[in-house]
């Protein structure tokens, strides 16, 4: 069972922000993980704010996740800059590696599989993201390269 | 003083080629050396140079390195910064055109820099060097020289058009919110870049923070407003911490806070993170999300000027926008005019990207043709390929074609094809490329947007991808290609916000140029679907 | 931040800094640094002269080096060069006369004759 005694302590750090339900959102995700059922609820019993209204704001937003995911989180851009440069051919060629369809995450745990929508970083095309560092000028050889980099030694250099 | 400055790209595109780490390397090379006191390491933005690896320009001589690697960093050390010999092997002397201050435009071929102008020149996270380029001059004329209603006048008079998309003249917005009477008024700079294609307001906030911050200073003393907001995508790491630091400095420096230049005049800003979607970056959608809410667009009218975030009087402004202001108010109105075209005063950053040998961002003035940003300053399409099309403005943007290569672009020429300059992004799609699988891409890209709130959207674009889906994978009829011509216009009357209302552009677009492709996937199922499929 | 003043004192502060940068001023100091100018005490001379144009406030003048020049026997060299105008080479330099230069010839515009090694 999680402390949810430390949702208090963040709703309270945003006690002069006008409307801060985002970035309350946001560092008890950083803190959980994810954004449970019962995270959730503790949070709208501090915030007053109702339930149903918090549950339709996590449920808004890519950034945020009310299931567990895995360790590393791959974000693939196949916004049309990408897609033109290739970037259908490097997701494939990832779905295969890790074994997964976009969405899932893989079965140790290690990697979860999404999209995201353009990151801006078109001049490098096709790129994708992982967890916070980009990586561009991707082929399918380097992503599946990068992705192998991370399973054994949990960071890759671009 | 130091008697040289060696300038280091700290862009998302090269940090993802190591940036970071050669920095931090020549930091340290240099101090082992003793050369620290004589010689400053300056990170800024963006420099233009995109796809070589990292990249370092070594002043007073102006030479840029590029492909730098950390191994190479001594050479660069004791030949150059040592001996002043360039180390000829890492030379980079194809320069793009990017001119590093308006007045040498000649230099630099077709681009001229004005929302650019400090970008890839100065240190974003130095508030000194931004004020040594004639910054918060224009704040400071303006609050102690100029009435709220003359700064008004002033934007009103230049012309500008807002560059979020709509185009929508800055000072007319402004006017609206000023004749408000209120007690509270927000500037909100509308910073939640997500068009696909587009990465200029990341590097004008990465390039020149402090710029912006100006400009919605100006604003806010234009319309009476007593606090900013500046909406940065959650994804755009930093991007929020350029921002903030600045936002640190300028208040430091009494540049914000209360009785600003000791006129009265009190403003502040602050930071809101977005949190991925790409809806808020429709105004009244972002202006949801800061209140921390869905971020759902509202009914209009009433518009946010009148009606706005916390039912306060708003302004929302695109970051380019915001950036250009203190220019105007500096040069005037009339130098504003006398750039671009008569009905798209000034100049506009695009990012060129797609099937282009040079991508990256390029700031003209108006009335540039599509033939010399793709040939001239893009460097044509790699592997002698040809040009198919091109799409302009982002992901709803109209479509060009080798029809179009020599009309100017402005928005009467442009509105006149049914196409705009919208986001600035310009997608160059070379003759490979199948149009009815890009178009599906488009689609999907929709579909994966629509916040859900009106069914036209939510079902439409849903809709689209299966319809086109059909098509591409050989199971389509042509009356798949009417219902898609019935669905996209009747999407683009009943749609609730812009999204669901330009999402059949492109579509549609596509389909005027390129209707035979189509066709030809419908054709195809006949012939070769076999009878178990 | 109360005025324009206050503004203006920032920024020419700041504007002496980032002259290096600018490939647009009156004088180009170029300092000799090749190993035999280095050997002959090239470096406290670049340090001498960046220490001066400080002192002085001096806002148009960049510093730069160059490699060995070929007379090796009157390093440390140091250049002053003006845009149109003939290049003047001082021989021999040391950090005293180093000073001198930057007083005199960057700041008043008056050549020291007696240390002209070369005019081309």
């Amino acid at each position: 069972m999680p402390d949810l005694s430390r949702i208090d302590e963040i709703v309270a750090s945003y006690q002069s922000t006008k409307s801060p339900l985002i970035y309350i959102l946001k560092d008890v995700q950083k803190e959980f993980g994810f954004l449970s059922e019962s995270v959730l609820t503790q949070v709208a019993r501090v915030t007053r704010i109702p339930l149903s209204d918090i549950y339709g704001v996590a449920t808004f937003y890519s950034l945020f996740t009310t299931k567990p995911k895995g360790q590393h989180i791959v974000r693939c851009c196949n916004n049309a800059p990408c897609w033109v440069n290739g970037s259908e051919e490097v997701l494939q060629k990832i779905k295969e590696y890790l074994e997964i369809e976009t969405g899932e995450t893989t079965g140790d745990g290690t990697f979860t599989l999404e999209f995201t929508s353009c990151l801006g970083l078109c001049a490098v095309a096709p790129v994708m993201m992982i967890d916070d560092q980009v990586f561009g000028n991707l082929t399918p050889e380097k992503a599946v390269a990068i992705l192998r980099d991370y399973k054994t030694k949990g960071s890759a250099n671009a | 003083m130091h008697r040289m400055h060696v300038i280091i790209a700290m862009d998302p595109h090269t940090i993802a080629q190591g940036a970071r780490s050669i920095k931090d390397a020549l930091v340290k090379n240099l101090e082992l050396a003793g050369l620290s006191n004589e010689i400053k390491v300056v990170e800024t933005g963006s420099l233009g140079i995109y796809n070589k690896g990292v990249v370092l320009v070594v002043f007073p001589d102006g030479i840029y390195y590029t492909g730098v690697k950390i191994a190479d960093l001594s050479e660069i050390i004791s030949e150059h910064l040592v001996k002043g010999r360039v180390v000829e092997r890492l030379h980079y002397r194809d320069i793009p055109e990017e001119s590093r201050a308006e007045e040498k435009a000649p230099r630099f071929g077709k681009q001229l820099r004005v929302v650019l102008k400090n970008a890839g020149i100065i240190d974003p996270e130095s508030i000194e060097e931004y004020i040594a380029q004639d910054g918060y001059e224009a704040y400071g004329k303006a609050l102690t020289e100029m009435k709220p209603a003359d700064v008004l006048q002033t934007v009103k008079d230049s012309g500008m058009l807002g560059r979020g998309g709509a185009f929508f003249p800055t000072g007319v917005k402004w006017g609206f919110a000023a004749a408000e009477k209120a007690k509270e008024k927000y500037i909100i700079c509308n910073a939640d870049e997500g068009e696909p294609g587009t990465f200029k307001d990341r590097l004008i906030l990465e390039g020149d923070p402090h710029a912006v911050l100006e400009g919605m200073c100006l604003a806010g003393y234009a319309v009476g407003a007593t606090m900013g907001y500046v909406y940065i995508r959650g994804e755009y790491y930093m991007s929020i911490a350029r921002v903030r630091r600045a936002i640190e400095q300028a208040r430091k420096n009494g540049l914000l806070g209360k009785n600003i230049f000791g006129s009265g005049f009190s403003f502040d800003i602050e930071v809101r993170e977005g949190a991925g979607a790409y809806i808020c970056g429709e105004e009244t959608a972002l202006i949801e999300s800061i209140e921390g809410k869905r971020g759902e667009p509202r009914d209009k009218p009433p518009f946010p000027p009148s009606v706005g975030l916390w039912g306060k009087p708003t302004i929302v402004n695109n970051v380019e926008t915001l950036a250009t202001v203190p220019q105007i108010l500096l040069k005037g109105a009339a130098w504003y005019k006398s750039l671009g075209t008569e009905s798209t005063p000034g100049t506009k950053v695009f990012t060129l990207v797609g099937n282009i040998n040079n991508p990256g961002l390029i700031e003209v003035p108006l009335g540039i043709t599509l033939r010399e940003i793709i040939y001239d300053i893009g460097h044509g399409i790699p592997n002698g390929r040809g040009f198919k099309l091109a799409q302009l403005g982002g992901t709803t943007g109209g479509i060009l074609t080798s029809e179009h290569l020599d009309l100017p672009f402005d928005l009467v020429n442009l509105r006149s094809i049914d196409a705009g300059l919208g986001s600035g992004a310009l997608l160059v799609v070379d003759d490979t490329h199948n149009v009815v699988e890009l178009v599906q891409n488009f689609a999907e890209f929709f579909n994966h947007e629509s916040c859900g709130k009106c069914t036209m959207c939510r079902e439409g674009t849903g809709r689209l991808v299966e319809l086109l889906h059909k098509l591409t994978s050989g199971c389509g009829a042509e009356s798949d290609i009417a219902l898609i011509e019935r669905l996209a216009s009747a999407m683009m009357k009943s749609a609730f916000c812009g999204l669901g209302q330009a999402a059949p552009v492109p579509i549609l677009g596509c389909l005027r140029y390129f209707r035979d492709e189509f066709t030809a996937l419908a054709q195809q199922k006949r012939q070769q679907i076999p009878a178990n499929a | 931040m109360k005025t324009l003043a206050d503004l203006r004192a920032i920024k020419e502060k700041a504007k002496q800094e980032l002259a290096s940068r600018e490939q647009t001023a009156k004088y180009r100091l170029v300092v000799a640094m090749g190993t035999c100018g280095i050997a002959a005490g090239a470096r406290t001379v670049m340090t001498a002269i960046i220490d001066e144009i400080s002192k002085r406030g001096i806002t148009d003048t960049i510093v730069t080096q160059t490699g060995c020049l070929g007379y090796c026997d009157q390093e440390p060299l140091v250049q002053v060069i003006q845009p149109d105008k003939s290049v003047i080479t001082y021989g021999k330099i040391t950090p005293e006369l180093a000073r001198r230069i930057v007083a005199e010839h960057i700041g008043k515009g008056n050549v020291i004759s007696e240390q002209v090694f070369m005019q081309s």
